[in-house]
């Protein structure tokens, strides 16, 4: 028979799910990352491959952005050089807070075989990065797996973006 | 071409030593009488540009002549004798040996398919003349000469940067400037986006030293310190001597007109 009212006094029967309000923003903000289109080199190729069906980044709720404003991530993917470094921090700027940086790839992550003057020597060196994903260039897979490391970094800590621990310099 | 060794074997091998190969040297031939790089030589002449030195090497004519003449030159060759096209224009800096750069412009004749390189000197605190009313392409070689290696172009129509930032300090390109950057180098991107007040919280740069232990006798070695794999450390020759280093010197043997060695064994 079928129950056509729901018993709100009996146990289990409340439509009403208990959280706290850091879970619950950050549930939000965890599963709809968008991060910006910022192919630097050929770790972009993955990049975009891991955004097309096979490697299907959209069932993740990751769906890149073409702009800074609408962008909650930064996927530093390829060899930054000097003359861009300035630029990228712009683009980092003009990110909404909260944004998260990840540093895709050997060049991103410390200038690689670039151990030269015109590399930057590790993009740290002028955004806060959250996760440095290692390889020449790392398969699709594995940046599926650096996006599913920074949202559990993201359900982990608070909310409130100020409480948390940051590299920052300015 | 390089010499054909065999290459049985290499894996045993302490090191296989055709990789630090050095390059044969050209052979230089002479201008052949009635050909069309003879023709190219007499029109110059008659024009009165000074060629320093002239010759044929892998099948292009080599023509050095003073800096001043550069533009005569490329024009006269373009227009008289159809070298259409500027290929490329660079230049080579052999400052610490001879105190000049090299300017060269390899050019194309797409009628006959013969390729002209001029080459010309000028003294570091000298400046060439632009060619790009003559080649049009000239105008972002010269750029990048002028970006690369600090040659000023006189008349160019927009002498600028073209691949490092405009208020990059040095010449990229040129022998003295060290390959990790210099001082500006290495702080350009902090002095430019936090300061030079940052330079203390951001810190220096983390560079792989590339570090190469000459008693590592697994991983890598010093060129000239080479080490059969995985022999004792401890009984590794420690003095300071190098090993000779095996270069192959192998010259490029010219077969049209016959070898010592070759008449030899006939």
């Amino acid at each position: 028979m079928a129950q056509h009212q729901v018993n709100y006094a009996s146990a289990g029967g409340l439509p009403v799910v208990l959280t706290s309000a850091d879970h619950l923003i950050n549930w939000g903000r965890s599963n709809s990352l968008w991060p910006l289109t910022y192919g630097l080199a050929c770790c972009a190729i993955e990049m975009m491959a891991s955004g097309a069906s096979r490697f299907d980044f959209d069932r993740m709720g990751v769906i890149f952005r073409a702009s800074p404003r609408q962008a909650d991530v930064m996927i530093l993917a390829g060899t930054l050089t000097k003359k861009h470094a300035e630029f990228t921090r712009r683009l980092y700027d003009q990110m909404a807070e909260p944004k998260w940086v990840i540093s895709m790839g050997s060049c991103a992550n410390t200038g690689g075989m670039f151990n030269t003057y015109a590399i930057v020597q590790g993009v740290d060196r002028i955004v806060p990065v959250d996760v440095y994903l290692p390889g020449c260039a790392p398969r699709p897979e594995t940046l599926q797996y650096a996006m599913m490391m920074l949202q559990q970094k993201i359900r982990r800590e608070s909310a409130n973006m100020n409480k948390n621990k940051k590299q920052r310099f300015i | 071409m390089r010499r054909y060794t065999p290459k049985d074997n290499v894996q045993k091998k302490a090191k296989y030593t055709d990789r630090f190969w050095v390059a044969p040297q050209v052979p230089r031939e002479a201008v052949e009488e009635g050909s069309f790089f003879e023709e190219v030589v007499d029109e110059l002449k008659s024009n009165s540009i000074e060629l320093l030195d002239y010759y044929v090497e892998l099948g292009q004519l080599v023509l050095h002549i003073n800096p001043q003449d550069n533009v005569k030159t490329l024009k006269t060759l373009k227009e008289k004798k159809c070298f259409k096209m500027c290929s490329e224009l660079s230049a080579i800096d052999y400052l610490a040996q001879d105190g000049e750069f090299e300017i060269f412009y390899q050019l194309l004749n797409l009628d006959k398919a013969q390729r002209a390189r001029v080459l010309t000197r000028i003294k570091e605190d000298e400046a060439i003349e632009s060619v790009v009313n003559v080649y049009k392409m000239a105008n972002f070689a010269e750029r990048e000469m002028y970006d690369m290696f600090g040659i000023y172009v006189n008349n160019h129509p927009y002498l600028k940067r073209i691949i490092m930032p405009d208020d990059w300090v040095g010449h990229p390109l040129r022998k003295t400037y060290p390959l990790q950057g210099d001082e500006h180098a290495q702080w350009y991107e902090v002095d430019k986006i936090f300061g030079k007040e940052y330079r203390d919280i951001i810190g220096p740069e983390n560079r792989d030293p590339a570090r190469v232990d000459r008693y590592d006798t697994q991983r890598f070695a010093r060129v000239g310190h080479e080490v059969p794999f995985g022999a004792d450390p401890e009984l590794v020759d420690k003095t300071d001597t190098p090993i000779e280093s095996r270069y192959s010197k192998t010259f490029l043997t010219d077969y049209t007109t016959g070898s010592k060695e070759l008449s030899e064994r006939k």
